[in-house]
């Protein structure tokens, strides 16, 4: 086996086996650090298909931003440990859950593999950092600035529904 | 084993996608829930760079449509834990079953 190959198989298993772990851990705060791994093996998985803009926008993006959130938010309501892990993974809903899911796992799979796909001979990528950003500032140009719209209304509007009731200060 | 090709990322993605589907269904947890979202997101993009990469590597949508997923699950993680800690003042619970009244 050559180098890609032997980083794709261990990016791979670095990506799906902490998500397994989501699934089967208990504690809230350890399934945060698995879902980091997972998120981490997906950057390596975008390096090795040539996309290097996005494998290190998605370690800053998640790692460094909505992984911090996540903390932040499991922190500010995680004040009581037996309330938070009341009732998880228990009763029915999970047998219906673990069979939906394996449903679509299977589904997608079984689809993946009749599949014939077509496949253009790998060729070598270029940097991706220099066109991404040609390509948001001219065909791209006005999904880009929706965007920033929608950024700017999700920070506003997350601002408010977080805030402190005045009569509760 | 051998030549790592389009299909190898996608059953990758499709088993990632099976495990978020399995997290939002039986976790009560509003933040749990969250981090299934997360990793459904995550599939879906990897996908599009999967399809970028051995669809058309002259040409870079895939990667760019993969930008905006980042954004907006940017955005859908910071609206999320608003309402959740909103949802923790108001009901004093972030478990998902148990918000159920609109208004205090």
């Amino acid at each position: 086996m050559d180098w890609p190959t032997i980083m794709w198989w261990v990016f791979a298993a670095v990506t799906l086996i902490p998500a397994l772990m989501i699934v089967l851990s208990k504690d809230i705060v350890r399934l945060a650090f698995w879902l980091l791994a997972s998120l981490s093996g997906i950057a390596g998985l975008y390096v090795l298909l040539g996309a290097d803009f996005l494998g290190f926008a998605q370690i800053l993006v998640y790692i460094g931003g909505i992984m911090v959130l996540i903390l932040f938010g499991i922190m500010m309501t995680n004040r009581d440990a037996v309330l938070m892990r009341r009732g998880e993974n228990t009763g029915g809903t999970t047998v219906v859950g673990l069979l939906i899911a394996s449903v679509s796992a299977l589904g997608l799979l079984k689809v993946i593999s009749d599949t014939k796909w077509k496949e253009v001979p790998p060729v070598d990528m270029p940097a991706t950092t220099s066109p991404i950003g040609e390509a948001l500032l001219t065909d791209y140009v006005l999904p880009f600035e929706l965007v920033s719209i929608l950024l700017l209304v999700v920070l506003c509007g997350a601002a408010y529904i977080a805030r402190r009731r005045a009569e509760e200060n | 084993m051998g030549h790592i090709g389009l299909s190898h990322y996608l059953v990758v993605a499709a088993i990632m996608f099976a495990l978020g589907v399995a997290v939002v269904l039986t976790r009560r947890n509003a933040i749990a829930v969250l981090c299934g979202l997360e990793l459904m997101l995550n599939a879906a993009a990897l996908n599009f760079v999967a399809f970028n990469r051995f669809g058309s590597p002259n040409r870079l949508d895939g990667q760019i449509f993969t930008v905006f997923i980042m954004t907006l699950a940017a955005a859908e993680a910071a609206t999320i834990l608003a309402i959740v800690l909103n949802v923790y003042h108001t009901l004093n619970t972030v478990r998902v079953d148990e918000v159920d009244s609109m208004k205090e």
